[in-house]
C-alpha cells in the first residue's frame, strides 16, 4: 500500500496547463482504481480466513454496525419513496381509472430499481462515509503503518470484515426496504385513492416476477461490494491529516454515488435488454 | 546490524534524506537527534520499509529491506519492534487487546499465556492500573508507554523508539530510559531512539547520531558528541544549556 503511496508521489506536481492537468487527473483516476481493485481482490482472498473465531467476531461486530447504524434513515426513506412512487402513478392512472395497478407500479419499481438504488445510497452516505474516517483517520494517527509492521494485513484485518458486512448486509437491508415501501404504497392508496389494501397486495403479487427481486438484489450486493471498496480504498490512501479525512470521507460519498447511478443502470441494461 | 547505503529520499518536492550513509551495530543504541522536521522519523521509518528509498539500499543484517516483499518482508518486519511518534494504538481497542494483539493475530500461544505476558509487560511500564481503559481515555505518555509495551510484547530483536519519553514527565521519563539501557545490556537489543532530550540521549546512546538539512552532521560517541567542532552540534548543545563540561559530565559522575 505504502509502495502506491509512493508511486503517487510521482505524479504529485500538477501540471499549470489546463490540458495536461486534465490528463493528469485522468491518470491519476486510474491509479486510484486499479488501486482499488487490487484491494478489493486481496481483500476477497481473504474472506476464506472470515470464519476464524477472532475473524468472525469482527464480521460480526461489522455487520451489527451496517445493519443498525443506518435503519432509521432506511424505515423513513423506504416508506416515503413507496408513498410517493404510489401517488404520483396512482394520479396518472385514475385518468384512466387504472388506480388498482398503483400495486404493480410500485411493486416492481421497488424491488427492481429503487429498492437497491435507495438502500445504497443510504449505505453510502451513512456506513460508507463512517468507514472512511475511521480508516483515514487510523491512517493519519500510523496506526495502519503500525499494523503493516507488525505484518498484520490491513486487507485482512479491515477492509475484509467490512466488504464481507457490505456484501451481505445491502441485501437484507434492501429487501427491507422494498417492503416497506410497498406497504407505504399500499397506505396511501387505500387512504389517498380509494384502492382497497386486499386490491393492492393481490395486484402487487400478481406481475411481479421472481427475476425483478433477484435482479434487485444483485444489485444490492454489488452496490455493497463497491461502498465498502471505495470507502477503505479512500480511507487507506488518506494523506495530509484532518483536512484529508473529510475529503476522505467527501469523494467516498461522491464516488459511491456515481458509481451506484452508473452501475446499476449497466446492470439493468445486462438483465432487460 | 542496520545499514543505511546512500540513501537519498525526495517527499512532498522536498530532499528529505541527501545520500546518507550510517550502520547501526548490533547490541548497540543509535540515538538520532535533529530539529523538528528533519527526516528522524522518515530514517526509522525506512528501517522497516514504510518508505522506501528513492535511491540506495537499507539493509538488516545481510537482508536487503528496501527491495523486500510480500512474505520475505514480513519476515524482516518480524524482527523489529516499533514505538510510534503517536503511539499509533488502535482506538476500538482497549489497553490490554492492543498489547495482545500481535500475540493473537502472530502466534499460537494460548489466552492464559497471553494474558501472563502482556501484563508483565504492562508492570514493566507502570501501565497495569490501565488494562481496561481505551486508549482516549489515556494521556499522550500513557499511550506512549502502552505503545511501548505492545513494540517490546514480541521480543524483537531491533526496536526502534520514536521519541519514546516525549511527553512524560521527567520520572516516568527516566524510567523508561533505564528501560532501553536494560534491553540493550541485558538481552543484547539493538536499538534505535529518536529523541529531543539531550539528557536521555546522553545517558541511553552508545552513539549519537545528528540530522541536518538531509545530511547526518555528526556520528560520534556521546562523549565525542558533546565535544564536537560541528556548529550545528554545538547551537543543539547550548539549546539544551549542555557545555562541553558541563552539567552532563557532572551529572553521570555522581550517578556513576
Ligand atoms: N508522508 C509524507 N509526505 C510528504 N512529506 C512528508 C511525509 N512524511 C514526512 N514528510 C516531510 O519530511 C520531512 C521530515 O519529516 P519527519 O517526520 O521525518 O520529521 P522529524 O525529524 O521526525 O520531525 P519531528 O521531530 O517534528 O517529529 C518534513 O519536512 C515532512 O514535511
Ligand atoms: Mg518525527
Amino acid at each position: 500500500m505504502f509502495e502506491n503511496l509512493k508511486n503517487l508521489n510521482g505524479y504529485m506536481d500538477m501540471p499549470r496547463r489546463s490540458f495536461r492537468r486534465f490528463g493528469r487527473i485522468i491518470l491519476l483516476s486510474c491509479h486510484g482504481a486499479g488501486d482499488a481493485l487490487m484491494m478489493l481482490g486481496s481483500s476477497v482472498l481473504y474472506i476464506r480466513t472470515a470464519f476464524r473465531p477472532r475473524a468472525r467476531h469482527e464480521v460480526a461486530v461489522q455487520l451489527f454496525i451496517t445493519g443498525i447504524k443506518s435503519l432509521g434513515v432506511i424505515t423513513v426513506v423506504a416508506f416515503f419513496t413507496g408513498m410517493i412512487l404510489a401517488l404520483q402513478t396512482g394520479l396518472e392512472l385514475r385518468r384512466f381509472g387504472q388506480e388498482v395497478n398503483i400495486g404493480t407500479a410500485v411493486t416492481i419499481v421497488m424491488i427492481r430499481e429503487m429498492g437497491p438504488f435507495m438502500t445504497g445510497l443510504i449505505i453510502a452516505a451513512s456506513v460508507g462515509s463512517a468507514i472512511a474516517a475511521q480508516l483515514g483517520t487510523m491512517t493519519v494517527s500510523e496506526e495502519i503503518a503500525a499494523l503493516e509492521v507488525m505484518s498484520i494485513n490491513p486487507n485482512r484485518f479491515l477492509v475484509m470484515p467490512r466488504l464481507v458486512a457490505l456484501a451481505v448486509m445491502m441485501p437484507i437491508l434492501t429487501i427491507y426496504t422494498n417492503l416497506l415501501g410497498i406497504v407505504g404504497g399500499g397506505i396511501v392508496g387505500a387512504t389517498q385513492l380509494g384502492v382497497a389494501m386486499q386490491a393492492y397486495i393481490d395486484n402487487a403479487t400478481r406481475y411481479a416476477e421472481n427475476k425483478d427481486l433477484y435482479v434487485g438484489l444483485f444489485k444490492a450486493v454489488v452496490f455493497g461490494i463497491i461502498i465498502a471498496t471505495v470507502a477503505c480504498h479512500q480511507g487507506l490512501t488518506t494523506r495530509e491529516g484532518a483536512v484529508g479525512v473529510g475529503r476522505a470521507t467527501r469523494r467516498t460519498v461522491i464516488i459511491s454515488f456515481l458509481m451506484i447511478l452508473v452501475v446499476g443502470y449497466m446492470i439493468t441494461r445486462m438483465f432487460y435488454i | 546490524m542496520i545499514s543505511f547505503e546512500q540513501i537519498t529520499k525526495t517527499l512532498g518536492g522536498k530532499t528529505v534524506l541527501d545520500d546518507v550513509s550510517f550502520e547501526v551495530p548490533r547490541g548497540e543504541t543509535v540515538v538520532i537527534v535533529g530539529l523538528s522536521g528533519a527526516g528522524k522519523s522518515v530514517t526509522l521509518k525506512h528501517m522497516v520499509q514504510l518508505f522506501s528509498p528513492d535511491c540506495g539500499t537499507v539493509r538488516i543484517g545481510e537482508d536487503v529491506i528496501s527491495a523486500a516483499k510480500g512474505a520475505e518482508l514480513e519476515r524482516m518486519r518480524q524482527r523489529f519492534g516499533v514505538l510510534f511518534q503517536g503511539a499509533a494504538l488502535l482506538q476500538w481497542l482497549t489497553v490490554f487487546e492492543n498489547v495482545a494483539l500481535p500475540l493473537r493475530e502472530k502466534t499460537d500461544l494460548s489466552e492464559e499465556e497471553i494474558e501472563k505476558t502482556v501484563l508483565d509487560k504492562l508492570r514493566l511500564l507502570n501501565m497495569e492500573d490501565a488494562v481496561d481503559k481505551f486508549p482516549a481515555d489515556l494521556s499522550g505518555g500513557m499511550q506512549k508507554r502502552v505503545g511501548l509495551a505492545r513494540a517490546i510484547v514480541m521480543n524483537p530483536e531491533i526496536i526502534l523508539y520514536d521519541e519514546p519519553t516525549s511527553g512524560l514527565d521527567p520520572v516516568t521519563a527516566r524510567l523508561i530510559d533505564q528501560l532501553i539501557e536494560n534491553l540493550r545490556s541485558e538481552l543484547g537489543i539493538t536499538s534505535v531512539v529518536v529523541t529531543h532530550d539531550l539528557h536521555s540521549a546522553l545517558a541511553i546512546g552508545t552513539r549519537i547520531m545528528m540530522i541536518d538539512g538531509g545530511k547526518i552532521v555528526e556520528n560520534a560517541t556521546p562523549h565525542d558528541f558533546i565535544h564536537s567542532e560541528n556548529e550545528t552540534v554545538q547551537r543543539f548543545l547550548e539549546s539544551q544549556y549542555i557545555t562541553r563540561r558541563g552539567s552532563w559530565e557532572k551529572g553521570m559522575q555522581t550517578h556513576g
